[in-house]
């Protein structure tokens, strides 16, 4: 009897904690479907309607700003894992100074992101007035920015998984008749491709969710990314489209996450069964 | 000759060069913006050696907004703390550990884009008519930030080996004395883990505040990235950023001397691995 209560004490606490991570977004998603302009107010729901998702593709800046997220994401994430995965395996074979590389490329994990905001905005002005190459902050500037920011994630994600495999196999490669670069290539390299895409990915939603370094390197040239334009239309009128955007964001991300895990589950069971 | 020597060099390749662009990198984008944080909070209109950025750091009010903003991250995290430790240990606990997709679902709003999130949460609040201002903000701050102190708790405690809190019952322990003799002291690293990785970052989060507060619960984000908004202001705004690297260091190093204590090598990993 009082493990059964004990059990039941147990999903209501967890449910209760559901309930409030999700009451919010589900608050959004439901009125993602009403013109209303303000949730709450006394109009109540008013009718059913898709006409803030048209609206949605209607608003400029907003289009603009989703792109420019997605192309900053996408491109600093296909960066940092191309750095991030060829940095992990030179410092896998690395002897000496190993841990200084760690130790500095963790800096940008580890620090204050206002701080590392400030490092970039200052350093785009020690490019542009005391090097005198001309840089306009805007896509690239961000673009180069978070490469930086989220390469040592990739890093990070690779790193431990060169630390599981075989030391020996990069030099029976080398033994076998294979060129340094071919043995790395062909030998050591494809075994890194699951740890390589969770580093694309997790650098990719680090960029996403990006706020405080994109806002002070963004520049006055009205490039905005989701977080910056949302951010700074709060105080005017904030259109009431971003609901829609939402709901599309909340169910892509569930998309995604159901279908890796569907995949991930059938590569355990194949591996069970292999 | 040369020819013959530069070709040797070639066969002379190691890997351990692929690291090399990333030190590069590291170089240019993380070590000099931190120089220039530091020329900058040093430097005055002419470029001499001036302390008076540091002077208009510690006023009053600046002191003040310090101290606010050490306890609304102390806050965040206490409250962070108290809701994800429970979660975690009883999502890692006999009937709930089976169920990952369980524990999935605690940290899937994570990966929604957190302006966004903090938007729908404003309309719920904004619903149930609670005013923007402290409280919000700590409501905010908690929403955004449980997943990250969730997370690492729960890894630990999926890890940890149960047949320590059965040896403990066997010998007589009771549930609470097992949980604060064998539980909590195993599962420290995670707690302190997570602890890093929600109070340091509140002190950036001016976006949460931005959106949930009023004028009275400006953090020192914010103020920073105000100052930098400004071209008269960015020697203070440096020196203020250098203040907050000393203490981004001091919790780094506070956190390295607990984890080590709670880092018990044999009893953690049972000795096999060692």
């Amino acid at each position: 009897m009082n493990k059964k209560l004990s059990l039941i004490l147990r999903w209501a606490f967890l449910i209760i904690v559901l309930v409030a991570i999700y009451l919010p977004i589900a608050l959004i998603v439901v009125y993602s479907f009403s013109a209303e302009k303000n949730i709450g107010s006394e109009n109540g729901f008013g009718e059913f309607t898709f006409s803030l998702y048209s609206q949605l593709f209607q608003n400029s800046q907003l289009m603009e700003a989703t792109l420019n997220t997605l192309i900053i994401g996408v491109v600093s994430a296909l960066l940092a894992t191309f750095i991030g995965t060829f940095t992990a395996v030179g410092l896998y074979y690395m002897r000496k100074g190993k841990k200084t590389v760690n130790f500095i490329s963790q800096i940008t994990v580890v620090n204050a992101e206002i701080v590392t905001a400030v490092g970039f905005f200052l350093l785009s002005i020690f490019i542009r007035d005391v090097l005198s190459i001309p840089l306009n902050k805007g896509i690239g500037w961000l673009i180069v920015a978070h490469t930086v920011l989220t390469t040592p994630y990739v890093i990070l994600s690779v790193g431990p998984r060169l630390n599981q495999l075989n030391p020996n196999l990069y030099e029976a490669g080398l033994d076998l008749g294979a060129g340094p670069m071919r043995s790395l290539f062909t030998v050591v390299m494809p075994q890194l491709i699951s740890s390589m895409i969770s580093g694309f990915a997790l650098a990719f939603t680090l960029s996403l969710d990006d706020f405080v370094v994109t806002n002070l390197n963004k520049g006055t040239g009205g490039v905005n990314t989701i977080s910056t334009f949302v951010y700074a239309n709060l105080k005017r009128n904030l259109d009431p489209s971003i609901r829609a955007l939402s709901t599309i964001i909340f169910v892509i991300v569930l998309a995604v996450l159901i279908v890796f895990n569907i995949v991930k589950n059938k590569k355990q069971k194949a591996a069970q069964v292999g | 000759m040369k020819i013959k020597k530069l070709l040797k060099r070639g066969n002379d390749f190691r890997p351990t060069f692929f690291a090399f662009p990333y030190v590069l990198i590291c170089i240019i984008f993380v070590v000099l913006p931190l120089v220039l944080v530091l020329v900058y909070a040093f430097m005055d209109d002419g470029g001499g050696f001036t302390l008076t950025n540091f002077v208009e750091v510690f006023t009053k009010d600046n002191l003040l907004l310090l101290l606010k903003t050490l306890g609304i991250a102390a806050l965040t995290t206490v409250l962070c703390l108290l809701i994800a430790y429970p979660t975690a240990l009883i999502l890692a606990s006999k009937p709930f550990n089976r169920y990952v997709i369980l524990a999935l679902m605690f940290i899937i709003p994570m990966w929604m884009n957190f302006v966004l999130r903090i938007i729908a949460l404003r309309s719920l609040l904004y619903m149930i008519g609670v005013d923007y201002g402290f409280a919000a903000t700590i409501i905010g701050m908690v929403y955004d930030f449980l997943p990250f102190m969730l997370l690492p708790i729960y890894n630990v405690l999926m890890e940890m080996d149960k047949s320590y809190m059965e040896a403990a019952t066997d010998l007589g322990a009771n549930s609470f004395l097992t949980f604060f003799k064998v539980t909590l002291p195993l599962s420290l690293k995670g707690i302190i883990s997570g602890i890093t990785m929600v109070f340091m970052p509140v002190f950036s989060a001016y976006a949460i505040t931005g959106m949930l507060g009023d004028t009275n619960t400006t953090i020192i984000g914010g103020k920073i990235n105000g100052l930098f908004e400004m071209t008269s202001t960015w020697g203070v705004g440096s020196a203020m950023s250098f203040v907050l690297l000393i203490l981004v260091f001091l919790t780094m190093l506070l956190g390295n001397v607990f984890s080590g204590k709670g880092d018990n090598k044999p009893l953690a990993k049972g000795g096999a691995n060692e």
